[in-house]
């Protein structure tokens, strides 16, 4: 009596809601995977099919060749793994900045650094259009590189301080005792045991460069040189769309996206959840 | 143990007083270590924020460059006593972060506390659920089109063979529908931000808490009205606040689902900017707005903290 009580209530209180609340999640995701396989004349016969009956992979050439997704991917890439570099040198060095030296200004810095959280990016696109028209730099990835970087540091470098920090102190000075030169305790002690913040902080910085669009769009204006949010957004703005090239292209800008995101899922409840804290 | 204790003591004392002649000239370490971060932020953040103030007091049309120079207020001027979009779209504005921020935060607190508890495969699980966090707007767009759409879209399937629509509905394209399509599929995207903070905030509270309201024989509802609210205040205030702000400048959907319509009801004020700038010229009108809505912004995050009583820890 009491564990058939017991069990009811962990179904009513736990499985029956995670279930609503996760079909509700994966649904989108699992109708674009079901719309991408499907050949063009299935996707809009009735009655719908919840499954593709005849699977093909049509919908991916079409999108990878004839829409331009190659394109975009490249692009993508390109911005993407930049701003990473350029993201981690900058913020591994002011984080550990921040770490280990007093000096001064150091907290005018970080109020400067909390207040870029609160610029509206929507406020930027215009100023940003007219800064790289006069640089010379529309379309041009540069641009792009430049301002994510910009968005990003500021998040990046908190993060990295906190990571640093979790470093001790002594055990880099304990390698200058041994005769270390300080590069080298930086080099052998300490990026060891960074590597796992790194990596983290890299991804998370990825995935949005990766995502980014109103910016994206602004400061590109030939097809050549789109990232995948600006191709697809142009795509569906098209007067007909091929619905399954869509889906196709979505699957594409999805994967390296989830992908990464499984791999630092981990890093992001502890790593969000103490930057909230601050 | 002691005794080696006490040499490198000794050792990193008399590395110290080498040091100190050092120090003074590795003072300018920590700013060359800062400077590139420093510099990229003032050039890219805060020089754009500055010049939006500047363009927001000039006739600055790029398609009538022989008007340009300086207006004074005339650009807000024209804002206050004559843009009809002006007052809709803050409405819009108003409708689309309220509803968003508190449909988010509640089931945010739902799925927080659903993956709180201890059950088979629970790592794999919150992976799922996380999933709409890293996926960017337009894909959610996209996802969401095809699930909206009236030819080929599953929602219309589902709602006529339970018979609530008789012939398909062209959701995205109706003033009565819109507006909710959208904050569906935005609500689908933002769940997950809030339930990873507030999973993060849940983990830290001590359990001791939760044994002790047991005790006194608190049911669930109470502690979690006693125990699990307060402890997690000052994580609600921050995120709903990151959020508000968030939600405010957030057009991705908004700009790729309905682009503003049927009839600019969806239009919010920040997608009323985005228009502007991305299909219009007058750079300085759209400036002038931005500024009006960064002091919005500004006044309701000023006026948030105090109310809330936010204290760092």
């Amino acid at each position: 009596m009491f564990t058939a009580n017991k069990k009811v209530d962990k179904l009513l209180t736990l499985y029956l809601p995670l279930t609503m609340l996760l079909s509700f999640t994966i649904f989108p995701i699992y109708w674009t995977l079901n719309t991408a396989f499907k050949p063009e004349g299935d996707i809009v016969k009735r009655p719908l099919q919840y499954m593709p009956i005849n699977p093909t992979t049509e919908n991916f050439v079409t999108a990878w060749t004839n829409v331009g997704f190659a394109t975009f991917f490249k692009n993508s890439l390109i911005v993407g793994v930049s701003t990473v570099l350029v993201v981690l040198v900058c913020s591994t060095l002011s984080g550990y900045a921040l770490s280990r030296y007093q000096f001064k200004g150091k907290r005018s810095f970080m109020i400067m650094l909390l207040c870029t959280q609160f610029i509206p990016r929507a406020m930027m696109i215009i100023p940003l259009f007219v800064i790289f028209k006069n640089l010379g730099l529309i379309s041009n990835p540069l641009s792009l590189i430049i301002t994510y970087t910009a968005i990003e540091i500021p998040f990046t470098t908190i993060l990295m301080s906190g990571f640093i920090s979790n470093v001790p102190k002594e055990l880099e000075e304990a390698a200058v005792i041994d005769g270390c030169t300080k590069l080298q305790a930086l080099r052998f002690v300490v990026f060891p045991l960074l590597l796992p913040g790194i990596v983290a902080t890299g991804v998370f910085t990825f995935i949005y460069t990766w995502n980014e669009f109103l910016i994206a769009l602004m400061l590109t204006n030939q097809q050549s040189k789109f990232t995948l949010p600006v191709g697809l957004s142009t795509m569906m703005g098209e007067f007909s769309i091929n619905y399954g090239a869509l889906a196709a292209g979505s699957v594409i800008a999805l994967i390296p996206a989830v992908i990464l995101f499984a791999y630092a899922q981990k890093h992001l409840v502890n790593g969000m959840g103490g930057a909230v804290k601050g | 143990m002691s005794y080696s204790q006490g040499v490198t003591e000794t050792v990193v004392n008399s590395n110290k007083a080498v040091n100190r002649k050092k120090i003074k000239k590795d003072k300018w370490v920590p700013y060359l270590f800062i400077l590139p971060s420093f510099l990229i932020i003032l050039g890219f953040l805060f020089y754009p924020i500055a010049t939006v103030f500047y363009y927001s007091v000039q006739h600055y049309d790029v398609s009538a460059p022989y008007y340009n120079g300086f207006a004074g207020l005339e650009n807000f001027k024209e804002i206050f006593t004559n843009d009809k979009m002006f007052i809709p779209s803050l409405m819009n504005s108003l409708k689309w972060v309220v509803t968003e921020v508190g449909l988010q935060l509640t089931f945010g607190m739902i799925l927080a506390l659903l993956l709180n508890q201890t059950f088979k495969f629970r790592g794999v699980i919150r992976a799922v659920a996380f999933i709409p966090w890293a996926i960017s707007g337009v894909l959610a767009s996209t996802m969401w089109s095809l699930m909206f759409n009236e030819h080929m879209g599953v929602l219309n399937d589902l709602l006529m063979k339970m018979g609530i629509v008789d012939e398909p509905q062209a959701f995205l394209a109706s003033t009565s529908t819109a507006f909710t399509s959208v904050i569906i599929a935005e609500l689908w995207r933002g769940i997950p931000f809030f339930a990873i903070t507030l999973l993060a905030s849940l983990s830290s509270i001590p359990v001791e808490l939760y044994e002790a309201a047991r005790v006194d024989g608190a049911s669930r509802w109470k502690s979690f009205i006693y125990v699990t609210l307060p402890q997690l205040k000052n994580t609600i205030v921050l995120t709903t606040l990151l959020r508000v702000v968030w939600e405010f400048n957030n057009v991705d959907l908004l700009f790729n689902l309905t682009g503003g319509g049927p009839a600019h009801s969806t239009t919010t004020l920040t997608m009323y900017i985005a228009d502007l700038a991305v299909h219009g010229s007058n750079f300085g009108y759209g400036s002038a707005l931005t500024v009006v809505s960064f002091g919005i912004l500004l006044v309701f995050a000023i006026l948030y903290l105090k109310l809330s009583r936010y204290e760092k820890e």
